[in-house]
């Protein structure tokens, strides 16, 4: 579904992206793991067209994404920090990406938005609103659209327990309509029952693209933390 | 596009600092007709006040959205949009909320005490600088990705078009004193907005005579009508050439 090929992409003198190849299909559940500035955001960002590679080409549904904009609708997105119009309700930002979107032949997902009982809350102003809450709403936006594909970064960062647990459920739910599903997260315990191949990048570079099964083989853990934390070990 | 232009005005239209600087620009314009019984000279005291603070208040606080509007952007970008027309959106409407500011604050106060050619000219004049400045504002806050640095560069260049730019004409002027400088001052004065909006309204009021020589050559080129549409010309040109450096730098910036 989404092919990288050969993706380069510094920033000045940093190399974000060195020569990055992975291959994402239907049905999957890609989490990016790699240590903090490996360039698992700037990946994903390349993904949505928001950063431009220097050489190398992504491919969605076998169409090049650059100079391309339409693909677009089939991704949902919850960026790691979500900030909106200080002076719009939820109620006007769900409002205004329906508008924008207008897929009216797609009925909305709202589930999240039931779930998060954000709907108690619509007509609070988006600059009150705590960080944990405009993560719920960035979730619900990312959701909203019954995409084919689910691009979330940090999902888990800022959001209380009971919110994880909602999150996780619904990711699992939209993994089984086979859906392609990439998380990055440094909350691995997070991911260890969502997962079913992991990324793992260091440095700009991707290491390697294994199934979860294969990693807890080749590293004799069963916990994908541990495992995790012994190829950063080695490596 | 329409939508996103939509949804920017209904921020920006609730924005206090928007309402602050119509009102603002409201109590300024009707106490200077209200000080002054001749509108002429209400008109010029209002002039020197509105080339200062238009261009000031219409670059610095699009710069300051445009950064606090990032990743609001960055949200419109992961959508199924065109980034030509998601920027376009937004300038349109920094640019209508801002000439709504100044046409209510303004506009309205000069046609009703000064309802003739120079008060209409005066508010065209202002609705243009404000556009000006936008997109000049566009362009400072896409090319520099620091917040504090961008807001600095659209002070320096502000700073640049309402005085070091005058200075800098002076210092030409004193040093060429024994050459004919009128002419190369008509092109001189091209190379800045607000000196060009300032002229056209002066040789409006008939005061014109105070520039001495050089506002014969000002009046034979600008006084006319062909002169008019060159200056609004120019002046587009002033606000569409910012603009569309911006949108091609908007087009390949990573977010």
């Amino acid at each position: 579904m989404i092919i990288a090929t050969n993706v380069n992409k510094k920033f000045s003198k940093l190399t974000a992206l060195d020569n990055v190849s992975a291959v994402c299909n239907k049905g999957q559940t890609i989490s990016l793991i790699g240590p903090n500035g490996s360039g698992k955001t700037t990946f994903i960002k390349c993904l949505l067209g928001m950063v431009v590679p220097d050489s190398g080409f992504i491919t969605f549904n076998e169409k090049n994404i650059s100079h391309n904009w339409q693909y677009r609708a089939a991704i949902g997105y919850m960026p790691q920090i979500g900030r909106y119009p200080e002076n719009m309700t939820i109620a006007q930002v769900f409002d205004m990406m329906k508008d924008i979107r207008k897929q009216s032949a797609i009925q909305p997902d709202e589930e999240l938005i039931h779930l998060f009982k954000l709907d108690t809350m619509l007509n609070k102003r988006m600059g009150t609103l705590s960080g944990g809450t405009r993560q719920k709403v960035s979730a619900s936006l990312a959701f909203l659209f019954n995409p084919d594909v689910l691009i979330l970064d940090e999902p888990t960062a800022g959001l209380d327990p009971l919110s994880t647990e909602i999150l996780k459920d619904k990711i699992r739910k939209e993994k089984q309509k086979g859906k392609l599903v990439l998380i990055t997260s440094h909350i691995l315990s997070d991911l260890d029952d969502i997962v079913t191949e992991v990324i793992y990048m260091q440095e700009g570079k991707l290491r390697f693209h294994k199934s979860l099964e294969q990693l807890k083989e080749d590293t004799g853990e069963m916990k994908l933390s541990r495992a995790i934390a012994q190829v950063m070990q080695t490596s | 596009m329409k939508k996103i232009i939509k949804y920017v005005l209904i921020d920006l239209l609730r924005n206090r600092i928007t309402i602050a600087y119509t009102l603002f620009l409201l109590v300024i314009s009707l106490s200077v007709f209200n000080l002054e019984d001749n509108p002429s000279k209400g008109i010029l005291s209002l002039l020197n006040l509105i080339l200062i603070i238009v261009p000031l208040v219409s670059i610095v606080f699009s710069t300051i959205y445009v950064y606090n509007a990032a990743e609001f952007i960055e949200l419109l970008v992961s959508q199924p949009l065109k980034r030509v027309n998601i920027w376009l959106s937004i300038f349109t409407g920094l640019g209508a909320s801002m000439c709504f500011a100044f046409l209510a604050g303004c506009g309205i106060p000069v046609l009703i005490y000064a309802p003739f050619d120079v008060g209409i000219i005066m508010t065209a004049m202002g609705l243009l600088i404000t556009i000006i400045f936008v997109a000049i504002a566009l362009l400072a806050s896409v090319l520099t990705r620091d917040k504090a640095k961008g807001i600095g560069v659209s002070v320096l260049l502000w700073f640049y078009f309402t005085l070091i730019f005058d200075g800098i004409v002076l210092f030409l002027l004193f040093q060429f004193m024994d050459y004919p400088m009128e002419k190369p001052m008509v092109l001189f004065s091209c190379l800045n907005p607000i000196d060009l909006a300032r002229i056209l309204i002066l040789l409006k009021l008939d005061i014109s005579a105070l520039m001495g020589a050089t506002s014969a050559v000002f009046r034979n080129f600008f006084g006319n009508q062909w002169g008019m549409i060159a200056t609004v010309l120019i002046m587009t040109a002033w606000a569409f050439m910012p603009l569309w450096w911006s949108v091609r730098k908007f087009n390949r910036k990573d977010l």
